[in-house]
């Protein structure tokens, strides 16, 4: 393995190993960049593009594009940021995301990345108000497609992590949607305990007996600004 | 299901044997489906069974690539399918007629399979003949030229029990596979260069290859300053030399015969009648890069010149130029504009959905299988087989200072001459238009919807890379011609070809369709232009691939060279209420429930 | 004339289930200043039914799920210089607007009002009809939001917003200082 070297993100001096993309080198320097479709542990699909960043003047998925040595990084600005929130907000209106009657709110990252992202203004976009049926065949778990942003964790999580494979992407364009490997979920050999079924960021793979157990207040996101974990390494590192 | 019992017997031997004709392998997916829908017309839940147990994978996998392709079905398809293409130019061309015709004999509706399943209507984008459109798709044939009474016609012929091919060619069965193509489909060349439409003499790049090194082979191509001519324009030479340097025991060389930009047709002139040339530069290709492997990747839309390109391979292979060190299959498309696309393209290959691969790695470098793997447009391997030929220099010589060489241009729409146009890179558009006939443009797209819009002030603009750049289509509009109606034409084609994969493709262009409709009923504000930009700006700024970053094109490029036809459509917004929310059309549906009308929005209640 | 103008605020509840209104209430004690800045003309918490004159601010919660909403919410624009939807319902339709997502047939209308009184699985209904009195207004195919219908200025978030973010959004904006809400105070829910 070869040497360490630096690059910068919005005028910050990162380190970065060779293979690491980023995102990754980002995260280990407390600095977050918003995303969606990445998560911890999974291999990295550039789907949701919340992650797009400026790297050497080119737009690029943070999460997929390896750091270079002398990389100038811009993340964190008013222009990134717009562009992500347009992303974001393409995602509720892509589905049917209401938030008052979802089990996932509070814990949502959807949610909670349109409150980082300043989703408040007037939306501009149209209301797409998909009509998929629900799976609730399964005795433990239930799908609402509806809800789904085509993060493909779940894809990933089943395939790579449990060795499954009970969901896949179906259709294309605006009709790709995850479905499962089977008639309904009832048909696949999902299981509660798969890893597949702990990761959906928003409310779409649902956990059947579990809705609304944790109170108002005490939720993931009722504590700090979604990704506040990560920026919170670098202010300890900074008190150090 | 009706249609799942009547699929289980007879038994899934007839699945398992068509599986083992492509070895069982996974990697053979969409062979697999086709060789299925062409032996079904309908891929079942339970024959995706058999197929993910036979071949080794799930069947939610199977699943993706069969609800991927336009060309595959998870619905019965009647045993004749005509598949009408809607294009613009099509549309321009009494499309409307051919469709009544077609529904008033098959006595179904577009979109529909009639009840004895023996045929199906649909529409299809762009298949590759706007010079002689409208036209279509039957079968595995295509029929041009379309007017009602053709489409009445052939119709008949098919309902009397004629195969599609005998409906549309007498005595097809004694004519040659190329004779075949030729008596479907015009080549309309109206101008022959000096490159690739001129007199080829028969496999003189690859004997000069023969007797160079291969990084000889790759000094003379980039030497030539050849540029792809599929669209994006790297530089040829390059790309073959990343993909001999990537280490690797295994390497392949695969031909883009994807075209799928609207408007464009000149590949399918070139593999009509320059196919020799074509696999003669992918052979050169292959010794440059040390491949031994090839593919071409034709469209669905072009599977009528398969047994044509099937024969140039194998007198190819009799002629002992082709199969010692080097062989080539061809793998078909199925309906998917995205793999044009050089990373969905390979994915496709693979017997994946067609989605673009994440880069970096670059396909020169980790490509078909993760190997290294050079990708090229048909018109360049054409042409690398001439400058292998008559050398770097000549080719050099001809275009401009960053355009080299001559370029095959697809001129369709409100010309006198439609047809594939051979000229040197660096003439102006007007120059263009006047050869085609086209001295009354008002509107051309240059480059197909990915490309530009320009208006009368930009034919003076020079056809190159660096002004107006092309993969070879030149759509010409007159000034009675809507300009809306055509960007929102192009918009629904980009949202029908979006992947999926990432969000600003496929929910953006969603809006972004949405929003010309608001423009086309006179609904937008001064705002909605400010908007149409930045929705603009997001997908091409985040989108993962070219089709995301290129897709707001018709409505940028409009918009920059058309303004006054946006700003007349904009009215300013009455009392703050939006005029895209209709209240007659709200409440419709509950004034027919509820039989009575509206005290309040309803002003002549009292009549 | 000594006294100055006092800004005037209207509120109605369209589509929604009054928490929003509930939620003004949240603003506890703070209602005493607030009433010391503004004068409330139109509003269920002043009974008043009609617009006496025109009003500052006007705040709507809930959506549009019938025509006397849209006719209401016409209203609201036309009489209000800044328009505030209060609210998830007003924002984005909120609760009435999941039967939006259950339009499966040809007359997802008929569909949904079926459902609702005739077929649907635990439900009590005698006489086995769709209440269609004359007073009843019209109901809209879909149950749109605020801005889906009229130009809206701001959206204060929530179902229902905390008495907080109303409390500091109406008070930002008389001061003319409004600039958006405190990244930690959002909420949807």
């Amino acid at each position: 393995m070869s040497e360490s070297f630096q690059f910068r993100i919005d005028g910050v001096e990162v380190t970065a190993r060779p293979g690491q993309t980023i995102m990754e080198a980002a995260d280990a320097a407390g600095i977050y960049i918003p995303r969606l479709c990445d998560v911890e542990g999974l291999r990295h699909q550039g789907g949701c593009r919340v992650c797009t960043v400026k790297s050497g003047g080119r737009s690029v998925s943070a999460c997929t594009q390896p750091a270079e040595p002398g990389l100038e990084v811009e993340n964190d600005s008013a222009a990134r940021n717009r562009v992500r929130r347009d992303l974001v907000e393409m995602l509720f209106h892509e589905g049917n995301h209401l938030c008052p009657i979802c089990e996932k709110s509070g814990n949502c990252e959807l949610q909670a990345m349109a409150y980082r992202l300043d989703m408040t203004e007037a939306t501009r976009f149209p209301w797409l108000e998909p009509c998929r049926d629900l799976d609730a065949s399964h005795p433990d778990i239930a799908l609402d497609t509806n809800r789904c942003i085509s993060c493909g964790r779940c894809i990933r999580a089943s395939q790579d992590m449990d060795g499954k494979g009970v969901f896949g992407y179906v259709g294309r364009g605006i009709h790709r949607r995850v479905a499962v490997n089977g008639a309904d979920l009832a048909h696949t050999d999902a299981a509660l305990a798969d890893h597949a079924m702990h990761v959906c960021p928003v409310g779409c793979i649902i956990r059947k007996g579990e809705g609304f157990q944790v109170p108002i207040g005490e939720r993931h996101f009722d504590h700090g600004l979604i990704g506040h974990e990560i920026e919170d390494r670098a202010r300890k590192d900074g008190r150090k | 299901m009706a249609t799942e019992t009547k699929v289980k017997s007879p038994p899934d031997a007839e699945i398992m044997a068509i599986c083992d004709r492509f070895g069982s392998d996974h990697h053979r997916m969409l062979d697999i489906l086709l060789a299925v829908q062409e032996e079904r017309r309908c891929i079942t839940p339970s024959t995706m069974d058999t197929i993910a147990a036979v071949v080794g994978v799930t069947r939610i996998a199977v699943e993706g690539v069969a609800s991927f392709y336009s060309f595959l079905s998870l619905a019965p398809k009647g045993r004749v399918t005509i598949r009408l293409c809607d294009d613009i130019v099509d549309r321009f061309s009494g499309l409307d007629a051919v469709v009544a015709a077609f529904e008033a004999e098959l006595g179904i509706r577009m979109g529909e399979t009639s009840a004895d399943q023996a045929f199906s209507l649909e529409f299809t984008p762009c298949i590759g003949m706007c010079d002689q459109a409208p036209a279509a798709m039957i079968n595995d044939v295509v029929a041009t030229k379309l007017t009602a009474e053709r489409a009445t016609a052939i119709a008949r012929a098919l309902k009397q029990g004629m195969s599609p091919a005998e409906a549309l060619v007498a005595d097809h069965d004694v004519l040659s596979p190329y004779q075949r193509v030729r008596a479907l489909v015009d080549n309309n060349i109206r101008q022959s260069g000096e490159v690739l439409l001129g007199q080829v003499p028969e496999d003189a790049g690859l004997r000069a290859a023969a007797a160079m090194a291969p990084s000889a082979i790759i000094d003379a191509v980039e030497a030539s300053g050849l540029r792809g001519c599929g669209g994006a324009g790297f530089t040829t030479g390059r790309k073959w030399r990343f993909a001999a340097a990537a280490p690797s025991d295994r390497r392949f060389v695969i031909c883009n015969a994807d075209e799928g930009e609207p408007g464009t047709f000149k590949d399918r002139v070139i593999l009509t009648e320059r196919a020799d040339l074509v696999f003669e530069g992918m052979t050169i290709a292959a010794r440059a890069a040390g491949a031994r492997e090839g593919i071409l990747y034709l469209r669905g839309e072009y599977l009528y010149l398969r047994e044509h390109l099937e024969a140039v391979l194998a007198a190819r292979r009799a002629r002992g130029v082709l199969g010692a060190n080097f062989d080539i299959r061809i793998q078909m498309g199925a309906g998917a504009y995205i793999c044009g696309e050089e990373g969905a393209l390979i994915s496709s290959c693979e017997g994946l959905p067609g989605e673009p691969k994440t880069r970096p790695p670059f396909p020169v470098t980790r490509g078909y299988l993760g190997f290294p793997t050079v990708v090229n447009n048909v018109e360049t391997f054409a042409h690398v087989a001439r400058i292998l030929d008559r050398g770097a220099a000549w080719f050099h010589a001809m275009g401009t200072e960053k355009s080299h060489g001559t370029k095959l241009f697809s001129i369709s729409g409100d010309c006198a001459r439609p047809g594939v146009y051979e000229l040197p890179y660096g003439l102006t558009l007007r120059e263009l238009l006047s050869l085609a006939g086209a001295e009354n443009a008002a509107a051309v797209q240059v480059g197909g919807p990915s490309g530009t819009m320009v208006g009368r002030d930009s034919f003076d603009r020079r056809l190159t890379f660096d002004d107006l750049a092309t993969g070879g289509a030149v759509i010409v509009f007159s000034a009675r011609r809507n300009i809306l109606e055509i960007v929102d034409y192009y918009m629904s084609f980009f949202v029908h070809e979006s992947c999926g994969y990432c969000t600003p493709c496929r929910v953006g262009n969603v809006f972004l369709k949405k929003a010309i409709e608001k423009f086309r009923k006179g609904q937008a504000n001064d705002d909605d232009i400010a908007y149409l930009k930045d929705l603009s700006a997001t997908i091409i700024e985040t989108s993962r691939c070219g089709l995301g970053q290129t897709s707001p094109n018709p409505v940028l490029s409009s918009l920059q060279n058309f303004p006054l036809i946006y700003a007349a459509l904009t009215k300013p917004t009455q009392d703050g209420v939006k005029a895209t929310f209709d209240i007659q059309s709200a409440i419709s549906g509950a004034r027919d429930i509820a039989k009575r009308r509206s005290y309040i929005f309803d002003k002549d209640f009292s009549k | 004339m000594t006294e100055a103008r006092k800004p005037r605020v209207a509120t109605v509840s369209l589509a929604g289930c009054f928490g929003c209104h509930m939620a003004v209430l949240d603003i506890d004690e703070r209602m005493i200043a607030l009433m010391g800045r503004v004068e409330f003309d139109r509003s269920p918490l002043t009974d008043i039914k009609t617009f006496t004159q025109r009003c500052d601010i006007g705040i709507i919660e809930g959506g549009c799920c019938n025509e006397e909403n849209v006719h209401t919410l016409i209203d609201f624009r036309k009489n209000c210089d800044v328009l505030i939807a209060l609210g998830q319902c007003a924002i984005m339709g909120g609760l009435p607007a999941m039967r939006n997502a259950i339009m499966h047939s040809r007359e997802p209308l008929r569909e949904c009002l079926e459902e609702a009184y005739i077929s649907g699985p635990y439900l009590r209904n005698a006489t086995r009809l769709i209440p269609n009195d004359p007073v009843l207004p019209l109901i809209l195919d879909k149950v749109y939001p605020c801005s889906d219908i009229v130009d809206i200025d701001v959206q204060i978030p929530g179902c229902a917003p905390s008495g907080d973010i109303i409390f500091s959004t109406l008070v930002a904006l008389l001061d003319g200082k409004f600039k958006g809400f405190a990244r930690e105070t959002l909420r949807f829910d």
